[in-house]
């Protein structure tokens, strides 16, 4: 283009307003940008704030009623003799048990997770990659229920699993743990192993995506480095890539951990009769119609991963952030 | 006496790509040696081949007379500075460079003094309780630089280590890496793709392209005695001269080299030289680069600032010394 065509061109330097209510709207969220934030973060807030904030305060308050136990009355008086009650030693047993398959689901989960999401991380590839996105999301994809049923026929005593180690000679290695105290039972579908088994199944992706992603944000050069500077693969695993991968770890075992404290399901289908806190939630709130003891049974879980949170933060879990 | 590192026929190929294609190299002991090439050339690979990160698909690559085939990177007192220097960002500073000290059981009272000492080796002397976070590019490349030096290394090895840095802390380092190296007496292995960087740094330097060396020797063979065309034209942009035009004044049907500085350019029309145009002028500060066209055939010259110089367009008159004019190897 010649230096005239430039100077002759007859487009205005400033351009008209596009007019009506879009355009009036369009320049005033570009001339106040806190009044488009506010307007897109006041329904979220609401919720949050009012909705959810607001009934787990009153599900607090409810934990600091008593019931009258003659006449099944709820007494709205301030106290804390239903605190008092989760001490009871039934109770003190619910709370121990449910913390315990927690802590062991987790723990069992990041070690099944870590060399799937380290493989997906560092060495899945284009079709590969999907695949293992795949993999891992299809399950959540599908009726918790029936996922549960599925694996209470896989346990049972006439199930796959059974007849699967019945054909490798070794069922003797099945009734022995099943003879076991506490973890054993008739069969795996009515044990403490069969719960635990499926409570990992099913949080399992919850776990192996967020350390996926923290091991992918890892640069591989780092690992070079460490092998470099004389650390074997093993050194570097401790040193280098579990540290990195820590804060990941610690926001799945959040979801591992606080789902397993939660749930109701999963024990009352595949379990003993022994009670998890879910289902002395689900019971007391249900059929007894203690309101108020359910609710101090569900502020234990808030409180627990209030303890974990506060202790993942002291060992430094969350220093590689 | 044994080499610091050699290559005997080394290649690495990935499927079909030969990074590096049967290299031969002998790297002595206490040598400032630079890779020098442009990008894919196969520098790096050969650098990754000493430090033990890729193995070669063929032929032997030998540290200090020992084979290291297949030996992991972790048993070769080889260390390396990174690109982007590859810090733990999890780690302090001081524990950073006590890493390699850490992972071979030396005691931590030991190996934090040691890392203290490697600190102000590089001048970061009290920088120990920072993270690599709060470093700036030149902090954190000293930091790379003293994880590796606190292993005492027998090959010290630099991958581009002063690319992501500006040019004035670019010059410092260079002159600091070269004082430092004077003082260890460590073989360092350097890659670069600047070649005033391997110019002014190194004892020897090798020119890679496509995965082969095109030519190795001091800086100043490589600059004024280049044996190809490719090395002319990378290392200092040199004019190129096809053998026509080198036949007219040497005699000889070779490609001919001549530096860009080497070529005077007179205001006149007539007399005894090459005829040319002036055809664009580039103002570098001590020097101005002229771009100049001999029927045809493109050259660059360069003054230095203040020459007077007639206008662009307009003919002028290129003169140079015939021994400035170097006849390359390669066939015409």
């Amino acid at each position: 283009m010649t230096i005239a065509a430039v100077q002759s061109n007859p487009t205005p330097a400033i351009l008209p307003g596009s007019g009506g209510l879009r355009g009036a709207l369009s320049d005033l969220f570009w001339r106040r940008p806190k009044f488009l934030l506010l307007l897109m973060l006041a329904p979220p807030l609401l919720w949050l704030g009012i909705v959810y904030i607001g009934s787990l305060f009153a599900l607090l308050a409810q934990s600091f009623f008593s019931i009258d136990e003659f006449s099944g009355l709820i007494n709205r008086e301030f106290t804390l003799k239903t605190y008092g009650d989760l001490f009871q030693a039934a109770n003190l047993d619910i709370i121990l048990r449910t913390v315990t398959m927690a802590a062991l689901v987790t723990l069992a989960s990041a070690v099944i997770a870590f060399p799937i999401a380290y493989y997906a991380a560092r060495y899945a590839r284009g079709r590969w990659k999907a695949l293992f996105y795949l993999g891992v999301m299809l399950p959540l994809w599908s009726s918790y229920l029936v996922k549960i049923y599925a694996w209470k026929l896989i346990l049972a005593k006439e199930g796959i699993l059974t007849w699967l180690l019945a054909k490798l000679n070794l069922l003797w290695l099945l009734d022995g743990w099943l003879s076991l105290p506490i973890v054993g039972g008739n069969s795996l579908s009515v044990s403490f192993t069969g719960t635990f088994i499926v409570f990992v199944y099913v949080w399992l992706p919850f776990m192996i995506l967020p350390v996926q992603a923290a091991l992918e944000r890892v640069p591989g050069n780092l690992v070079e480095a460490s092998s470099d500077l004389g650390a074997s693969p093993g050194q570097t695993f401790r040193n280098v890539l579990f540290p990195l991968a820590l804060p990941g770890i610690v926001a799945g075992s959040i979801f591992t951990f606080s789902l397993t404290l939660g749930d109701y399901i999963i024990p009352q289908i595949i379990g003993t009769s022994r009670l998890f806190i879910g289902q002395a939630v689900y019971s007391q709130q249900g059929t007894a119609g203690n309101i108020p003891l359910a609710a101090a049974f569900t502020v234990v879980p808030v409180v627990v991963m209030g303890f974990y949170l506060w202790g993942a933060k002291r060992m430094g879990a969350f220093d590689a952030l | 006496m044994t080499s610091a590192v050699s290559f005997k026929k080394v290649s690495r190929h990935f499927g079909s790509v030969r990074a590096v294609d049967a290299v031969d190299l002998e790297i002595a002991p206490g040598e400032f040696f630079a890779m020098l090439g442009p990008s894919g050339s196969g520098k790096t690979t050969c650098l990754r081949l000493i430090a033990g990160f890729e193995q070669p698909t063929a032929g032997s690559v030998s540290i200090f007379g020992e084979r290291a085939e297949g030996v992991p990177p972790y048993r070769r007192n080889v260390n390396t500075v990174f690109q982007d220097y590859a810090l733990f960002p999890h780690l302090n500073v001081l524990d950073n460079v006590a890493y390699g000290l850490m992972v071979k059981g030396v005691g931590k009272a030991e190996r934090l003094k040691a890392a203290e000492e490697a600190l102000s080796l590089v001048r970061l002397p009290g920088y120990g309780a920072r993270r690599p976070g709060q470093l700036s590019g030149g902090q954190r490349q000293r930091v790379a630089l003293a994880r590796a030096l606190v292993n005492q290394p027998k090959v010290l090895l630099l991958d581009e280590p002063l690319g992501a840095l500006d040019l004035k802390l670019r010059e410092n380092m260079q002159e600091e890496l070269k004082s430092l190296q004077k003082v260890l007496g460590i073989t360092f292995v350097f890659v670069t793709h600047d070649q005033g960087e391997a110019l002014s740094m190194a004892d020897r330097v090798a020119v890679f392209n496509d995965g082969r060396i095109m030519q190795v020797g001091t800086p100043e063979d490589i600059y004024q005695r280049p044996n190809t065309r490719f090395v002319a034209d990378f290392v200092g942009s040199s004019n190129v001269l096809p053998p026509d035009f080198v036949q007219r004044y040497s005699g000889q049907h070779r490609w001919g080299s001549l530096r860009p500085e080497s070529i005077r350019v007179l205001s006149a029309t007539s007399g005894d030289g090459v005829a040319a145009r002036l055809v664009g002028t580039n103002y570098l500060g001590a020097t101005t680069r002229l771009a100049l066209d001999a029927d045809g055939l493109r050259l660059h010259a360069v003054v230095p600032a203040g020459t007077a110089l007639p206008a662009e367009g307009e003919a002028v008159l290129l003169t140079f010394n015939r021994d400035s004019l170097h006849l390359m190897d390669e066939p015409a």
